[in-house]
């Protein structure tokens, strides 16, 4: 915490950048703080509390975060992964940023529950996690960190759903679906939902219902997942923003997946490697085509 | 337009078919003016590439009362626009994992490459899906999700 201080005093008095962007204690557990003056550098913070996915603010659809000038952003290794598909999306370039990587054993569920790392609240997301430190960043702070505890992650989920007959796996999702309130949650949340004009908000015509009924959802979310699909890295912020806690990363996770096996690509905090929506190879598998 | 709610006997599928107007337009075009017999269940919506084919067309389409859709364009590496075909193949098999894995019957959705020569593949094509959709039965668990009627319009 000390380093993590120290570094952003630094980088704030020298001037390299204009404001860090971290977690600080709020009355409701871990927030994301926006420190400008070198003073308020104590202030930051990291532990396993410091659930929130901080790449988000990078995303160029959040013009006031771009107005307060050149940013240093603490990433854990899954964040960097964002700010990477970021990057090879071409919403970012590398020089505009300052990445202060932190070493991560996981974090809890909740920003504001119980701050002790046990399978119980520990994030899904964490439970298979392997990555403890990210490559992609340009200062790296904290002492090495055990793996957090292992527990159902969300393969484990997935592949139940999977096994499911198709008539049930139907039943479960409108059943989740059917909840979804069309607040939007998810795509504000969402670092690499960066569509300056959102088709969900077209109305000229309407190509995804506005009311929340299954219909919309339905269309809504595999909107959404689609449009995710070989850029979401799994930092499941969209699910826990959910005020109607629909699994969302499940869908997102199953396209991952479906990405990773059909195109090789895996989800990574290198952004030299091209996003693999957008591009193609002659020779891709094409078994469903007749 | 026919009334949603179908009984099975007697229920005829209604296939939305989304073509690219260089290969598979003209191929159903050749098909039509060769006099060959197919299932009538099919409406064509010509679009410029399979390219330009947004999934969301095809959720749209089974909103509005389809019960299959046909995607179909020009074979890999005959595209008009050179790649548009290979960006629509990714797309669509990402999108078949999807409403695979949300509870759709996959079947309902069939891909194909039919070039401007392939009357009869075309054919083929729209007698499978048809016989297929006609075997999965009208798709009302997306029409009328929970419950409340939807107006086929």
């Amino acid at each position: 915490m000390r380093e993590l201080r120290e570094l952003a005093k630094k980088l704030l008095e020298e001037g390299t950048v204009s404001v860090v962007i971290g977690w600080e204690e709020g009355p409701r557990g871990v927030r994301p703080a926006f420190v400008t003056s070198p003073e308020d550098a104590e202030q930051l913070v990291f532990n396993s509390r410091s659930v929130h996915n901080l790449a988000t603010y990078l995303n160029p659809r959040r013009p006031q975060v771009r107005r307060l000038g050149k940013p240093a952003v603490v990433v854990k290794a899954c964040d960097a992964a964002s700010v990477a598909a970021l990057i090879r999306e071409t919403q970012l370039k590398r020089e505009d940023v300052v990445l202060i990587g932190v070493r991560c054993g996981g974090v809890v569920g909740r920003p504001d529950g119980p701050a002790e790392l046990t399978p119980e609240t520990v994030a899904r997301r964490c439970m298979d996690c392997e990555k403890r430190e990210p490559a992609l960043c340009d200062h790296l702070v904290g002492e090495a960190q055990p793996a957090p505890p292992r527990g159902e992650g969300l393969g484990a989920r997935l592949g139940a759903l999977e096994a499911m007959p198709l008539s049930e796996r139907w039943a479960f999702w409108a059943g989740e679906l059917a909840r979804c309130v069309r607040c939007h949650a998810c795509r504000e949340v969402c670092p690499l939902c960066f569509c300056e004009r959102c088709v969900a908000d077209k109305t000229v015509p309407q190509w995804i219902e506005s009311s929340p009924h299954l219909r919309g959802n339905l269309a809504w979310q595999m909107t959404r997942a689609l449009h995710q699909a070989g850029r979401c890295v799994g930092c499941g912020e969209c699910e826990r923003a959910c005020p109607a806690g629909i699994p969302l990363a499940l869908i997102n996770r199953k396209l991952q997946q479906a990405v990773a096996e059909r195109y090789n690509f895996k989800v990574s905090d290198d952004p030299g490697v091209p996003a693999p929506v957008g591009a193609f190879r002659l020779d891709d598998p094409q078994e469903f085509i007749r | 337009m026919v009334a949603v709610s179908e009984s099975r006997e007697g229920f005829e599928p209604r296939i939305t078919a989304f073509v690219c107007n260089w290969c598979t337009y003209t191929g159903a075009d050749l098909a039509g003016t060769s006099r060959l017999q197919m299932a009538p269940n099919v409406r064509i919506i010509r679009l410029p590439c399979t390219g330009r084919i947004d999934p969301l067309f095809i959720v749209k389409a089974f909103e509005r009362g389809a019960d299959g859709v046909i995607v179909s364009g020009c074979h890999p590496a005959d595209c008009h626009y050179s790649e548009g075909n290979y960006h629509a193949r990714r797309r669509f098999a990402l999108f078949r994992e999807l409403i695979e894995f949300l509870g759709v019957d996959p079947r309902r959705v069939t891909f194909s490459w039919v070039s401007a020569s392939e009357g009869a593949k075309w054919r083929d094509v729209v007698d499978a899906t048809a016989e297929t959709v006609r075997d999965l039965g009208p798709f009302d668990a997306y029409r009328q999700p929970a419950g409340r009627t939807a107006c086929a319009s």
